[in-house]
């Protein structure tokens, strides 16, 4: 049982955009939308974040921002573009100092379009993300399985060899 | 012979049920807040899946020392929960619990983040708020049952709440404070995410989060222990009222916490020390008085 499904913190950053879309995202929070339902916490922490969930394109001052909150998260971690400007730099992408979509920067899972992107969107994007979000999770259990029989293999050969023999039987 | 059976089976009772009962009370608190807020709010056993999701998140230590010192944080609160449900002092209690406070703070101290400073010394100043209101609570039982044994205020010959209202009141002000309700949020809240009051536990993430708050259920259940010895007497059927109080008294807390905004923590130290004054040691006076 996959408990990153029922409970995914979110952590929201807006990048260079109209703040239409960051408003829409806290409408998601109020009691007509209420997406604390599916256990879902607006958190400002990083380190405490399942999901990073951007509003707004990347530009040359806020490429940092953006890389450095995202190395800060813990695996396994999602990350959600919302709104015209996160998929693509929407209206601004011809402006001198735009990079592009959210994606020239980090690596984007989910893209929820729309100008601004409703709340229904939004929370539809977040959980075609936690689909992701259990699919990273498996991944780093099976790479953490990986290195400790490698570890294994080069420091406890005998435990590792002895284990392959069972493992015969 | 039989009460040492009696005493060793409730103290393993409360290490086993502490942490379900204190993370059900969490999801209940959490159920209550939104519907208060005409939410629908999250599941009743949210807390457990947040907990285990933590449980499995990639382990980030901003150092070595913070871990351990979150650890020892959860064991002196397990300690002091033994303390007091195994019946023994409640002075013993009382000191425990502070080394457990210690722990905390020195845990958000051990990292350089300075939003992770600033919780620290909010705990710090919280601590200071309350720590004199728990001194007077083991002393008033002390005066009012002839004995600090939390065994004998149990078989008190009479409530105990009728000669300690002042005190039961001071207790209950700074409850709001030890299970980190609003107004006294100060140093980490379960609410206002976005904000300073991430506070002490920024910089701790994954598995460390998990035990922090692993550590707050098992300390919630005990806290309401105290409202409950308040309630106990030789009566048969005292249990009954004492549950109803708890329970009572946690969703007026819950109460508080959806109807206030957040103190300043001048605000905080004067009022809980003018309430410590006026309610607790005016009660200790009379108490003494009586004697």
């Amino acid at each position: 049982m996959s408990y990153i499904k029922k409970s995914p913190w979110l952590v929201h950053y807006d990048g260079s955009s109209c703040n239409g879309c960051d408003i829409e995202v806290l409408a998601c929070l109020t009691p007509l939308y209420d997406v604390e339902r599916f256990g879902i916490v607006n958190t400002g922490n990083p380190k405490h974040a399942d999901i990073f969930l951007v509003t707004g394109g990347v530009n040359a001052q806020n490429l940092p921002v953006v890389k450095q909150i995202y190395e800060q998260m813990p695996e396994p971690k999602v990350v959600i573009a919302v709104g015209a400007c996160a998929c693509t730099g929407g209206v601004f992408h011809d402006c001198y100092n735009m990079i592009g979509g959210m994606d020239k920067a980090i690596p984007v899972d989910v893209y929820v379009p729309g100008c601004a992107a409703r709340p229904e969107a939004i929370i539809d994007g977040v959980v075609k993300g936690l689909a992701v979000l259990e699919e990273k999770q498996k991944a780093v259990a099976v790479l953490a399985e990986r290195a400790e029989e490698e570890r294994e293999t080069v420091l406890e050969p005998t435990v590792a060899m002895h284990k392959q023999q069972e493992a015969k039987k | 012979m039989s009460e040492i059976v009696f005493n060793i089976i409730s103290g393993i009772a409360y290490l086993v049920l502490a942490p379900v009962v204190g993370g059900l009370l969490a999801g209940v608190d959490r159920k209550i807040s939104a519907r208060m807020q005409r939410r629908v709010g999250p599941p009743l056993l949210q807390p457990f899946y947040d907990f285990f999701k933590l449980w499995g998140k990639q382990p980030i230590a901003v150092n070595e020392a913070q871990s351990f010192y979150v650890f020892g944080f959860l064991l002196f609160v397990i300690i002091s929960g033994l303390f007091f449900f195994t019946q023994g002092d409640i002075l013993l209690v009382v000191f425990t619990l502070t080394m457990a406070s210690v722990c905390f703070i020195v845990a958000a101290y051990s990292s350089n983040s300075p939003f992770s400073q600033v919780g620290a010394e909010r705990e710090l100043v919280q601590t200071m708020a309350y720590e004199p209101m728990l001194l007077l609570v083991a002393l008033g039982f002390y005066l009012n049952c002839g004995s600090f044994s939390i065994e004998t205020i149990l078989n008190a010959p009479h409530m105990n709440f009728i000669y300690m209202p002042g005190i039961f009141v001071g207790l209950c002000y700074i409850l709001l404070i030890k299970f980190r309700k609003s107004p006294f949020d100060l140093s980490m809240s379960h609410e206002a995410h976005q904000e300073l009051i991430q506070g002490v536990v920024t910089e701790i993430s994954g598995r460390t989060l998990a035990l922090i708050e692993l550590a707050h259920w098992y300390e919630n259940v005990f806290l309401l222990g105290f409202v409950y010895l308040f309630f106990a007497w030789s009566a048969t059927w005292s249990p009954v009222l004492g549950l109803a109080m708890c329970a009572l008294t946690y969703f007026n807390d819950i109460l508080i916490d959806n109807c206030c905004s957040r103190v300043k923590w001048e605000h905080m130290l004067a009022s809980t020390w003018l309430v410590t004054l006026v309610a607790g040691f005016v009660n200790i006076m009379f108490l003494m008085y009586m004697r």
